[in-house]
């Protein structure tokens, strides 16, 4: 589907949601509509049940962190219409204690999805009926996939001969973990090079 | 016994077991041998793959690819090379395009392969894996040829491919081909007609279309069920709109479908394989395998001893890396074991902001409970080995 059937389906469902979706937007070919939080269940449930719509196939359930903004997360959704051949991308924002509502009982499939996005984000979901941890070891803390949660981890395990059990002890390097940023702080440089005031500003 | 006395009695399949397929570990609640309940434990083999990504530069991500699924490698590195080309807004050179679509296949032929002769004999049937493994060596030793490496190819590149064919290999492949339909045939003998294995497979895990729309599942799950829908045809990427297959589709929905399908989506994918030959022999098959902007694929070694640009391209491409404007995106593949997708959100630097994979045995194992309750426990290994389960891909 070109851009500009894309653009008319995001302002259909824009408009039909009323209040619940605020935004959309195409990007690469790609429609997102962005919605409140509190009210992803009725969207979920026209996108998939609207005659023109039948977005019936849940692709994925993630979140992304931007520990810098006010709602750091964003709770990404994929849906799939196999009428239209078309994908949809709706997005919501949410925090730490933002209670996002479970849309397990539009798309059975979204139950693990929601499970690894708690798991691996902390984004807490409200109505799922078996909210445990899913990737990550029983007994788990913390939210791995979140910005702030060091690469290396917290605990380290390894099996212990005397003891005949796998112990859990604190991480410890023997050397600092090294982070190599080759990003070059030459391009994109928006202030002047020493010896290059005089150059003309870039336009 | 009084009926306080009854309760169901609960199990540890796995996660060492030879029908759990890697490290999955169910919890079986029996009542008699009827299951009532199944719940997955999964993650014993998680590793943090998007975590790690999110540490890496571009190409340094690609070999983490070959480690989900790793039954058919190649068709995962596609998938995050598809969702990075379309951020940097570039094409693949068309000889380029042939051997990623040359090679996807082998990689579906691969895991079908695997799929199909471990699911048998799961089943009891003991012949079809070894008949059907000698198939995929010949096909890994495609993959060595290719790329170095039998497995982990990292051989998709952002771009396009990492080296070109030599002439003698899309020779061998060709010649692979013909003598692979006769095995398909064989197995087929084997397996199509058994009474065993039809006794435990006709039937079995009836899952209905609607019911695999909404649970996520793609690729032969939902082919299996009725709908004819392959991303290769509805959403065709690189040459595959070129390419003369037809998709294979189910009526029943149950496990034997499942295997038919396989079945006749090798050979299809051996009909593709042939198209790329051809093509790739062709006049306009010919030039490049990768975009040639030194930005985002290295220079020739050739040139790099002479030119002093080309030593720079180089430099700064394997230690910086290429930059990817800002933006997200979302690419997907049809994976043999279904839909592989990979979310991309980048931030404008060299490397991912972040990477969600969408693994398609991570949706279809998640509806275990659901395909197998009531059924016998002996039916569970054959479900769960027509799911199409590989535990790289659904831990990641």
């Amino acid at each position: 589907m070109d851009d500009g059937k894309l653009e008319a389906l995001g302002q259909t469902i824009v408009s039909a949601l009323g209040g619940a979706a605020s935004a959309h937007a195409v990007a690469f070919n790609q429609l997102t509509v962005t919605v409140d939080a509190a009210g992803i269940v009725e969207v979920m449930k026209y996108l998939r049940d609207d005659p023109a719509m039948r977005f019936v196939n849940i692709t994925d359930v993630t979140a992304v962190d931007y520990p810098g903004r006010e709602k750091r997360f964003d709770v990404v959704y994929h849906l799939l219409s196999p009428t239209l051949n078309e994908r949809i991308r709706v997005r919501a924002e949410a925090d730490e204690n933002t209670q996002v509502p479970s849309i397990i009982d539009v798309f059975p499939g979204a139950d693990w999805f929601e499970r690894e996005a708690y798991d691996l984000y902390g984004v807490i979901f409200t109505g799922h009926p078996d909210m445990r941890r899913l990737l990550t070891d029983y007994g788990f803390d913390g939210h791995p996939l979140r910005k702030d949660f060091p690469l290396t981890g917290f605990v380290e395990v390894r099996y212990d001969d005397q003891e005949k059990r796998v112990l859990y002890e604190p991480v410890r390097l023997n050397q600092e973990f090294r982070k190599f940023d080759f990003l070059s702080p030459w391009e994109g440089a928006d202030y002047p090079l020493p010896g290059d005031e005089k150059a003309e500003p870039k336009a | 016994m009084n009926e306080q006395n009854l309760r169901n009695f609960t199990i540890n399949f796995g996660p060492q077991h030879p029908a759990a397929h890697g490290v999955l570990r169910l919890v079986l609640e029996l009542d008699g041998e009827v299951v009532e309940r199944v719940d997955p434990h999964i993650g014993l083999l998680h590793r943090g793959t998007e975590k790690l990504i999110e540490q890496k530069t571009y190409l340094q991500a690609i070999p983490y690819f070959d480690r989900l699924d790793y039954v058919a490698p190649m068709n995962q590195e596609h998938a995050f090379c598809l969702a990075a080309e379309k951020l940097l807004g570039i094409t693949v050179p068309r000889r380029g395009q042939l051997i990623r679509v040359l090679y996807c296949e082998i990689g579906r032929i691969l895991s079908h392969l695997l799929n199909v002769t471990t699911q048998a004999m799961d089943v009891g049937a003991l012949t079809p894996p070894l008949w059907g493994f000698e198939e995929r060596e010949k096909l890994m030793v495609f993959y060595e040829r290719a790329s170095g490496s039998r497995m982990h190819a990292a051989y998709f590149r952002v771009g396009g491919v990492h080296q070109d064919l030599p002439p003698k290999l899309i020779d061998d492949i060709e010649a692979w081909c013909d003598p692979f339909l006769q095995v398909v045939a064989d197995l087929e003998t084997l397996l199509t007609g058994n009474r065993i294995f039809k006794q435990r497979n006709v039937d079995i895990g009836v899952v209905s279309l609607k019911e695999a729309w909404e649970w996520g599942f793609s690729g032969v799950m939902v082919r299996g069920s009725g709908a004819a829908w392959d991303l290769r045809k509805a959403q065709p990427y690189e040459c595959y709109d070129e390419m003369d297959f037809d998709i294979p589709i189910g009526k029943n929905g149950d496990c034997y479908d499942r295997y038919l399908i396989r079945m006749e989506e090798m050979r299809q994918s051996v009909r593709i394989m042939k198209q790329c030959i051809a093509k790739l022999r062709a006049p306009d098959g010919q030039g490049p395998v990768v975009v040639e902007d030194n930005k985002i694929a290295p220079p020739r070694r050739g040139e790099m001893k002479r030119s002093m640009e080309a030593l720079i391209h180089h430099f700064k491409l394997y230690t910086e890396g290429m930059r990817v404007p800002a933006g997200e995106v979302y690419a997907a593949v049809e994976a043999p074991k279904g839909e592989f997708g990979v979310y991309l959100v980048s931030d404008g630097t060299n490397k991912p902001y972040k990477c969600k994979i969408r693994a398609p045995g991570f949706a279809h194992l998640q509806a275990m409970h659901h395909i197998c309750k009531g059924h016998l426990l002996a039916d569970v290994s054959a479900i769960l080995g027509s799911l199409d389960i590989v535990f790289g891909e659904v831990d990641r």
